[in-house]
């Protein structure tokens, strides 16, 4: 049984994810608490953070890779994101454009 | 998961069916929260549509509360990692430390729960409910919805807490506890894009 050996590598990687999404979170909300910087990139630097905190989470918290997660677990999640891009960016898409012509 | 280090030949028939039902369910399970998470990007995408919305009344910059929100956001990670913990001891087969792992997750969960109920009675009080504008309808039923899988989430650590102490870490039960698992980590990244896209570009 390897089993001491696969909890102490199971409790580093839920300990890594912790600490990835603690500074991921700590850094955008201390951006905000502080204006330390102008709007624009403070919202450049918490879509920035979003993504790679749910990354974060994917990887150390679901434990989602690319040997050992079943194929068709990372095809549907693949899948899905492609879903999100087309039905997201579609409606901003649609409704930006109906906003810039409504306004002309 | 752990299953799949053991060796196929020490398997009897039983247990091997057993570990086919697991991922079959499992990968049931992930199908699920690939739709869950269609449904949260939609929600996402109309909040951001009707941000301007708020026919004359109160925005999100005057609404909000960027404690309450940091807040909310230790509960739910601490919670994600203490629920990883419970995962460990249930491949550990540490039925106590399971038991005890779950309740500390409970009890983060339900804050959180109760931190977002304070925050939606505080501003229904002020005539900020969902039916006063686009936007704010648009904010109760995004946040809402998240708010109600944590609420499902709590009710399935009792229901499986309940079967750990009675049943035992069997089979059927870790594999449900893995499940579990994998909704409540889900609801954590939901949050992510809560936070995100509500509540840090709202006060800002």
């Amino acid at each position: 049984m390897e089993r001491p050996r696969e909890n102490a590598h199971g409790l580093r990687s839920y300990l890594i994810g912790f600490v990835l999404a603690v500074v991921l979170s700590a850094v955008p909300f201390w951006l905000v608490y502080t204006h330390a910087l102008p709007p624009q990139r403070t919202l450049l630097v918490i879509g920035i953070a979003a993504v790679l905190q749910v990354l974060v989470h994917l990887r150390f918290f679901l434990h989602i890779n690319f040997t050992t997660t079943p194929r068709e677990n990372v095809l549907a999640l693949v899948f899905t994101a492609l879903l999100l891009f087309i039905m997201v960016g579609g409606s901003f898409w649609i409704m930006f454009d109906l906003h810039a012509r409504m306004a002309l | 998961m752990s299953a799949a280090h053991m060796s196929e030949a020490s398997l009897s028939e039983h247990e091997r069916e057993e570990i086919d039902t697991h991922e079959q369910r499992a990968f049931g399970f992930w199908l699920y929260l690939m739709g869950d998470a269609v449904i949260f990007a939609l929600l996402f995408a109309t909040y951001a549509i009707m941000i301007p919305g708020t026919d004359g009344g109160p925005t999100g910059k005057q609404l909000f509360d960027l404690n309450n929100a940091a807040i909310e956001t230790g509960l739910l990670l601490v919670s994600s990692m203490t629920f990883g913990f419970a995962s460990l001891q249930v491949k550990a087969g540490n039925r106590g430390a399971v038991l005890a792992w779950l309740a500390i997750t409970f009890v983060l969960g339900a804050a959180f729960v109760f931190l977002e109920v304070r925050e939606f009675a505080g501003m229904i009080a002020q005539g900020a409910g969902p039916d006063r504008s686009g936007f704010l309808s648009a904010f109760f039923t995004l946040v809402g919805t998240h708010g109600v899988h944590v609420t499902m989430g709590l009710i399935w650590i009792v229901i499986l807490g309940a079967q750990v102490a009675l049943k035992g870490l069997t089979m059927p039960v870790a594999s449900r506890l893995h499940r579990l698992g994998l909704f409540w980590h889900f609801l954590d990244i939901a949050w992510v894009g809560i936070f995100s896209i509500v509540y840090l570009p709202g006060l800002l």
